[in-house]
């Protein structure tokens, strides 16, 4: 174990896999509890369009794809508080229009590209100097700014009308709250890939979620359990020679499984 | 005069449901007045209109003399106690957290709350009585429990204006009676109140107006001057009868011939 951490891509790697592990537990307490999994699965996608057409363009893919994924995050955001199209309809057209244009994207520049299909499926191996520096920003920003309006973000996920009778600004606070759902899926998408990024910022929380009722301690168990899921998973995909992202995945559904196993919440409501 | 609320000729709709027709309605300071009517009359469609979480179709909506959007720092002036339903019991958060939530508005962004919101928060469950269980998850409180938790969360924000959207559903005698008597001591103390209840015979005894709604307002008055047939006609429909029994009115509502089903 220790001479695998002798290698350069391993280090970046497993630096990479705590701070998604972290980043994305935190941002997933708020995505269980307000019922936005379908958002993160269609923000993920959506970053596909923005990977494809920063290689087309020759701009760093990641850089193309925070772009991408916030445009779709106030898409969704714009169309939920408007309400003139059911949100889950405006996600499903966000979702596959941006994959679709990723493909597109992918045609346009003559052949098949390895790397693009990278980002799809996840890559240890894949994480530079670079995307490593990118997501140590954003990571740092992400949770500097679950810090900051941690109040604010726990009353619109709890109780989003009685945030707006209050007078704070519900509706600026949501589209926040999805921007930094769609900055934790850029930082993410390197070492996990897209498809399956969402899983992981869903299942940790999901498994806190079954073991306390407490929202401190529901987003401190679920950083333990991502955490935990993204270094073993890590290991395991290197020792089995495995796809990273849904190793960790495999991982974390364990953890899940044990947590609904040992849950207080399921012996009470069974009783 | 300086109203609390003020609705003129408002009339909501959900795309072709009229759920308000042409309500006007004043509510001024100090008042205690009881919203009542049946299912799908359009009450809490009222309350949402008030504090312009729903936009009316037509007429105005003005709330200390001003329309809801423009309220801004006001807010805090307002306490809103939703109905039960609006909670999510499974959610991860303990009692007293839920309180504090009532001081959030006024505390403005990013600022945490500080000893005198706790205080306020530690007041508003000695108020409703749950100070023992402060501690305690909100999925682990009975239905009444939880409905004095929401009425906490709005006193904890020290409001001139409470509104309060059934607060006695799913609750039983002795806590709905202790509701309104500490409604009642409020509004002693100065407290606007706008109660939302569907029963009419605990609104008789504690509010000092009544106003009837079935889509249109019905009536509006003082208990004994209102509750009378027509109001009874709005809640339960033709066949519905007072019965005087001591101090508090009961309804009777006929049974329905074999001839209408």
């Amino acid at each position: 174990m220790v001479e695998i951490l002798g290698y350069t891509f391993m280090q970046r790697a497993l630096l990479a896999s705590v701070l998604i592990g972290t980043v994305s537990a935190v941002i997933g307490v708020y995505v269980v509890l307000r019922g936005l999994s379908f958002i993160g699965a269609g923000i993920a996608h959506a970053s596909f369009g923005g990977v494809a057409l920063g290689f087309l363009l020759g701009i760093n893919p990641l850089l193309a794809a925070v772009v991408f994924c916030l445009l779709t995050a106030w898409g969704i955001a714009w169309t939920s508080l408007r309400a003139e199209v059911k949100e889950d309809t405006a996600i499903g057209i966000f979702f596959a229009s941006t994959m679709a244009l990723g493909i597109l994207v992918i045609g346009l520049m003559r052949g098949y590209n390895v790397d693009l299909f990278g980002y799809l499926f996840g890559s240890v191996l894949a994480v530079t100097r670079q995307d490593l520096w990118l997501s140590l920003l954003l990571g740092a920003g992400v949770l500097l700014t679950v810090g900051l309006f941690f109040k604010e973000l726990l009353f619109i996920t709890f109780d989003p009308e009685m945030a707006r009778v209050s007078g704070l600004p519900a509706g600026a606070l949501y589209v926040l709250l999805l921007s930094l759902m769609a900055l934790t899926i850029v930082l993410s998408i390197k070492v996990v890939g897209i498809i399956l990024v969402s899983a992981l910022i869903v299942i940790p929380a999901a498994a806190a979620y079954q073991l306390t009722e407490d929202f401190r301690r529901m987003m401190l168990l679920a950083v333990v359990v991502g955490n935990l899921s993204a270094v073993v998973g890590l290991f395991l995909s290197y020792w089995f020679d495995t796809a990273s992202g849904a190793t960790m995945v495999l991982t974390a559904t364990a953890f899940f499984i044990l947590s609904a196993l040992l849950s207080p919440r399921r012996r009470r409501e069974q009783v | 005069m300086d109203y609390m609320i003020e609705l003129e000729n408002v009339t909501v709709r959900y795309q072709e449901l009229v759920a308000l027709e042409d309500v006007s309605l004043k509510v001024a300071p100090g008042e205690f007045l009881a919203l009542i009517g049946p299912n799908g009359s359009g009450k809490t469609t009222l309350v949402k209109t008030i504090l312009g979480l729903v936009t009316p179709a037509a007429g105005a909506v003005r709330l200390f003399g001003k329309p809801p959007q423009q309220l801004n720092g006001e807010w805090k002036r307002v306490g809103y106690v939703p109905q039960i339903a609006q909670l999510d019991p499974r959610f991860p958060i303990r009692v007293f957290d839920v309180v504090l939530m009532g001081r959030y508005g006024q505390l403005g962004l990013i600022r945490r709350p500080g000893s005198g919101d706790r205080k306020a928060a530690w007041r508003a469950l000695e108020q409703v009585g749950m100070s023992d269980l402060a501690q305690r998850p909100i999925g682990r409180l009975s239905g009444g429990q939880r409905q004095r938790v929401l009425v906490a969360r709005a006193l904890a924000t020290e409001p001139e204006l409470l509104l309060l959207d059934e607060p006695t559903t799913g609750v039983d005698v002795g806590t709905t009676e202790g509701l309104f008597n500490l409604l009642e001591a409020l509004n002693r103390q100065g407290m606007t109140i706008l109660v939302v209840s569907h029963d009419v015979g605990v609104v008789a005894q504690h509010v000092d107006q009544v106003a009837c709604l079935n889509r249109q307002l019905v009536a509006h008055g003082r208990p004994d001057e209102v509750l009378g047939g027509e109001v009874l006609e709005c809640m339960y429909g033709p066949q519905a009868a007072f019965v005087g029994h001591g101090d508090f009115p009961h309804v009777v509502v006929q049974r329905h011939g074999p001839q209408e089903g």
